[in-house]
């Protein structure tokens, strides 16, 4: 039977262009604090798990210099990749270990430096985490471009307009206004986005999330050990993960992505969680909003709503504290930042302290369920995990 | 655009000039780009067949922020195209944004797509337009 695991330390290093640091010494702002957090040395992490999607950070051995540079060479240690999704992927991958005995406490560390090369070169790098020859090379699609095929379908499907997909800036960006550690943490309105240039028509340069360095990390331990280094773990209830073709063409919806509905099914079914009335039992989840349409996607994609609603949620603003579901309350990829390796724990971290009521005022969700929810995505849907914490001790497999 | 080593571009030389698809004996799904296992049912019995040249937009982009080779052509259209019995993704040409809708019908040309830097081959290979 696999051993419950819960997260014990949590560490966040400010996003942005972060022209001033290494990859290793930014990784070390998130080890440091989650290893201070958690009141361990870096002596009794027995695993470390660095999530780096590489490419334009030239770095080839990501985990053996972040590693060096923590003190913590000699440790068992991989990097892991799943695109923008490799956070999650991290995350899972030293919650398997512990799960399965071979670690007691492990550390995953997400970071990204996507500043080391010149603007052009990440858009194309993005742009060919889909396919490399047919659907980018042949075409000059990046990656917004096929983000915008989905809002495409999507507004021409349901009738959404251009403003709904602003409404989401603007709340994530309202939300980032209060985190302290968000690339932008200012307000804009629904005019500046709707202002904004078009980067791949319905897609405005305000739709999408901004180019990110950050780093984040997350301790994880064995139940026996999490009781003794705290009193409040946040346990992981549950993950999903799923994946889909890599030529969007080859898929049949294009309202909805398919890998995020089937993680989330995944997620329900092992946390036990109704799917049917799935916002009754969470208190606040952070989505994948690396353009506006994509946390629309999510909100049906989760099962907040039903197929074709997910646009009104945001025009209502139901996402917002005290609506429907509070969404991407760090202010999501989009204000936030999107430091592609690090997102998934930078979501990771943000939910465990909502839930333990310890994020500034004005975006601390009221927490009633003691429950959180991450949906992290890579590439344009190619891989998908969503990630239950929750405040109470999970059922047993 | 990173330069590519000319196998890449060599094995790809057929069907970048050709609409050409794969036809499952197994299941009778028909895939685009070509390969030699279904992306279906995993069967490796597959036959190549011409993929129909007519076909309709199920959904489309206007994109701006494109690859620095096609950025003279920038804005550049681009078509999620029904072919019937397929999909596929590929640049809209000879046509004005607002000439465009969901359900256009367009059909398949051959043009110049871009060149591998200054001293690169040339590359030429499938755009598609509306249908006049
Ligand atoms: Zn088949």
């Amino acid at each position: 039977m696999a051993r419950r695991v819960a997260i014990v330390g949590t560490g966040h290093s400010r996003f942005g262009v972060r022209y001033d640091v290494s990859i290793p010494e930014l990784a070390f702002e998130a080890i440091r604090e989650a290893v201070n957090e958690a009141g361990i040395g870096f002596d009794d992490i027995e695993l470390v798990v660095v999530g780096n999607a590489g490419g334009w950070s030239s770095e080839p051995l990501p985990a053996i210099v972040v590693n060096e540079y923590a003190g913590l060479s000699g440790k068992a240690t991989l990097r892991v990749e799943a695109a923008c999704s490799t956070g999650s992927a991290a995350i899972k991958t030293a919650r398997d270990a512990i799960a399965s005995g071979d670690a007691d406490i492990a550390l995953a560390i997400g970071v990204e430096k996507m500043n080391e090369s010149p603007t052009p070169t990440v858009v194309e790098f993005i742009g060919r985490a889909g396919n490399y020859f047919w659907e980018f090379e042949n075409f000059g699609l990046t990656f917004p471009g096929y983000y915008a095929l989905y809002a495409t379908s999507y507004m021409f499907q349901y009738g959404a307009r251009e403003e709904d997909f602003c409404s989401v800036a603007v709340k994530n960006h309202y939300y980032a206004s209060m985190n302290p550690k968000a690339h932008f943490p200012r307000k804009i309105s629904l005019e500046d986005c709707m202002r904004s240039r078009y980067v791949a028509w319905p897609i405005k340069l305000l739709d999408s999330s901004p180019i990110t360095d950050g780093a984040a990390a997350v301790i994880l331990a064995s139940e026996e050990i999490a009781y003794k280094i705290t009193d409040s773990p946040v346990w992981i209830e549950a993950i999903g993960a799923a994946s889909d073709t890599s030529n969007i063409s080859k898929r049949t919806t294009f309202t909805s992505l398919e890998a995020a509905r089937l993680a989330a099914q995944r997620a329900y079914k092992k946390s036990g969680l109704d799917s049917e009335s799935i916002v009754k039992n969470l208190d606040l989840a952070e989505v994948h909003d690396c353009f506006t349409i994509a946390e629309i996607m999510a909100y049906e994609d989760l099962g907040f709503v039903k197929r074709g609603e997910g646009y009104k949620l945001a025009r209502e603003g139901q996402t917002y504290i005290g609506g429907l579901i509070p969404v991407n309350l760090s202010g999501g990829l989009k204000a936030k930042g999107h430091p592609i390796g690090a997102t998934g724990v930078s979501m990771a971290v943000d939910i465990t302290r909502q839930l333990l009521g310890r994020v500034e005022k004005g975006r601390q969700a009221e927490i009633r369920h003691g429950r959180g929810l991450a949906h992290n995505i890579g590439g344009t849907g190619h891989y998908a995990y969503v990630t239950i914490y929750s405040l109470s001790k999970p059922r047993g497999d | 655009m990173l330069s590519k080593s000319p196998p890449v571009v060599w094995r790809s030389r057929i069907y970048r000039y050709r609409l050409i698809g794969c036809k499952c004996k197994n299941c009778g799904r028909v895939h685009y780009p070509p390969a030699s296992a279904c992306p279906y049912c995993s069967s490796r019995d597959l036959e190549e067949v011409e993929l129909p040249r007519v076909g309709k937009v199920l959904s489309y982009s206007i994109v701006y922020a494109v690859d620095s080779d096609a950025r003279e052509r920038s804005p550049v259209i681009l078509g999620l195209i029904d072919l019937g019995v397929t999909r596929i993704i590929a640049e809209i040409t000879d046509a004005n944004p607002e000439d465009i809708k969901i359900g256009s019908q367009l059909e398949a040309v051959f043009r110049r797509i871009g060149e591998d830097g200054e001293t690169g081959v040339i590359i030429y290979g499938l755009k598609f337009r509306p249908v006049i």
